[in-house]
């Protein structure tokens, strides 16, 4: 089974010259014509392109020629981040059509290293959701339980890992959304330090908590790509100058006598018990590896909830102002049959009647309810009493952070609430569906590298994600931690039937 | 006290989000929009009044770029993803 191998085991195959990058990414289709007519974690695949690269990959290694770090390795990328001439939906109606006419910073760099990009993979309408029922295409489904949702927003990104499909992934994190599917879908996920990785040619979101990052069966494997995807990018102004590592290297170092803050909050209320006894086993776990724990609390993350779910849909309704229906995406001239919510719409001009009719056919629901709720309280008179307020309570969540790392190195904590829950069960509840973030929100608020990684099953079989948090730009911290709990635990190793 | 969502306001936020909703989903926003912003009145329940706003989560200001040419995409790239063009402009309705 191809699937077995990790990317760094597959990258000594290749440098050995036991395997090819055309066989490797013939082995990608092959597994992915078996298994995704019933996961459906693509939107796009490119097959003729992909296996063009690889033989250039090939042949480039033939003749000697120093190649990138991941040259021949399929991957998979979420698709909201652009790449030049081909299909970048963001899982909408709105951008069905478009091609953007550039590569994505990221796109760039994996292009370099010589990765070979098999498609682009389902999420929630412009990555807002947490079970990939939001694309506008239809839902990807949970490769360790067909009935159930593989979380979201990269919940195509979480379910071509999970499904054997491809040992690499990109996805992108604004409150969780790499986090949750890779706790879901029991593969390792790693939002980076706001600034960490460039936003450029990321359909934005919530700019100021977008994130892109890796995703992979192995921590050793997410610490390779994120050694690709990290730096400094002028093309992205917040884009942080600091200079990135070589994240894959030293995984085996000593960590010493760790301390490993366990967040007291996050077992108070609504967590699973089946969660509470795999994570409280996983700490266990690190405690043996000689870190010491220690209770942390975070007064304000019960708050971290209601700032992001304020402070995310002000940044996207003003991000997706940008629709109008003129420059690219979808443009209806008809606008909806005359009713009673539709006053006014006479007395408008034609270019407004345009702006509308193509933004309600082209957003769909969540998306026009993040926007509703964005302009609402980012509107006269209620500016300050929701948004300015949830800005200051987000210095509050950042100060939670500094004073929690100033005591210990890492964060643990279960990374989701519940494990994975079945197609439709949040869907009525908007607020229910928030809810799924209530672990994760906070490291996209203060900006600090978090990671999930597989620690256990629960009654159902399905997998359950340990969370550790670091400070600002120390992912090497958070991956060493996590590549040593992988050597002595087999979580990571466990495959669904498929 | 938490803000009523009735119908009307739903339709003016509507109005400036140039989204154009029916009434069935009129209804249905307002009732979730209130239910949102019930669980966000949490938020009163902290003293932020000392508490600057925190609009970003990293210390970076002014972040200047050399005032250089650099490559800019061709006409018929630009125009490649328009919905309406005449080969040379975007067209869009008349504004006048």
């Amino acid at each position: 089974m191809w699937q077995e191998r990790s990317a760094i085991e597959w990258l000594r195959w290749l440098a050995e010259g036991r395997v090819s990058a055309v066989e490797l990414v013939d082995a990608a289709f092959q597994a992915i014509e078996r298994t995704d007519s019933r996961v459906r974690a693509f939107l796009h695949l490119r097959p003729e392109q992909a296996r063009v690269e690889a033989r250039s990959i090939d042949e480039r290694r033939r003749r000697g020629e120093e190649l990138g770090l991941l040259a021949g390795l399929p991957i998979a990328v979420k698709d909201v981040l652009c790449v030049r001439g081909e299909p970048t939906t963001c899982g909408s109606r709105m951008l069905a059509e478009f091609r953007p006419p550039y590569d994505a910073t990221v796109i760039e760099r994996l292009r370099a290293a010589g990765a070979v990009l098999v498609g682009k993979t389902n999420l929630d309408e412009f990555a807002m959701g947490s079970s990939t029922e939001n694309s506008a295409f239809f839902p990807t489904r949970n490769p360790w339980d067909l009935s159930r949702v593989p979380g979201g927003s990269s919940g195509g990104a979480a379910a071509c890992l999970a499904a054997g499909q491809v040992p690499l992934s990109v996805g992108t994190d604004t409150g969780g959304s790499i986090r949750q599917p890779a706790a879901f879908c029991g593969v390792v996920g790693l939002k980076p330090t706001y600034g960490r990785v460039s936003r450029y040619g990321l359909v934005a979101y919530a700019s100021s908590l977008d994130q892109v990052g890796p995703m992979a069966r192995t921590a050793e494997d997410v610490a390779l790509l994120l050694s690709v995807l990290a730096g400094h990018d002028p093309r992205d102004s917040t884009s942080a100058p600091v200079a990135a590592e070589a994240y894959h290297q030293g995984l085996d170092a000593p960590l010493g006598r760790l301390r490993i803050g366990v967040i007291r909050e996050h077992f108070e209320s609504g967590l699973s018990p089946s969660i509470a006894g795999a994570v409280r086993q996983a700490l266990d776990v690190l405690a043996q590896m000689g870190a010491e724990l220690v209770e942390v609390t975070m007064p304000h993350s019960p708050y971290a909830i209601a700032a992001y779910y304020l402070v995310a849909p002000c940044e996207a309704s003003s991000n997706l102002a940008r629709y109008d229906g003129m420059h690219y995406g979808l443009r209806c001239d008809e606008s909806l049959p005359a009713g009673d919510g539709n006053e006014g719409r006479q007395d408008a001009s034609r270019l407004v009647r345009v702006y509308r009719a193509s933004r309600s056919q082209g957003f769909g629901l969540e998306v026009k309810r993040r926007i509703m709720l964005g302009t609402f309280a980012l509107s006269a008179g209620y500016q300050d009493r929701y948004y300015v307020k949830a800005l200051r309570v987000r210095r509050l969540i950042r100060a939670d952070y500094e004073r929690a790392f100033e005591r210990v190195d890492v964060l643990a904590g279960p990374t989701t609430p519940s494990t994975a829950f079945r197609f439709g069960e949040k869907l009525a509840d908007p607020l229910a569906m928030y809810l799924e973030d209530l672990f994760t929100v906070g490291a996209n608020l203060a900006g600090v590298p978090a990671l999930s990684l597989p620690c256990g099953f629960d009654e159902n079989g399905l997998p359950i994600g340990l969370q550790l948090q670091a400070p600002w730009f120390r992912e090497k911290r958070l991956l060493q931690l996590a590549h040593q709990f992988q050597q002595r635990t087999d979580w990571h190793k466990r495959r669904p039937a498929l | 006290m938490p803000v009523e969502i009735n119908p009307a306001l739903v339709r003016h936020i509507a109005e400036l989000a140039r989204l154009e909703l029916d009434d069935q989903l009129i209804q249905r926003l307002a009732s979730d929009l209130a239910e949102i912003l019930a669980y966000v009145e949490r938020l009163d329940e902290l003293d932020t009044e000392s508490v600057q706003p925190m609009a970003h989560a990293l210390d970076l200001t002014d972040v200047f770029a050399d005032d250089v040419p650099g490559p800019c995409l061709e006409r018929q790239e630009a125009l490649a993803n328009a919905p309406k063009k005449d080969g040379e402009f975007f067209l869009v309705p008349a504004v006048l």
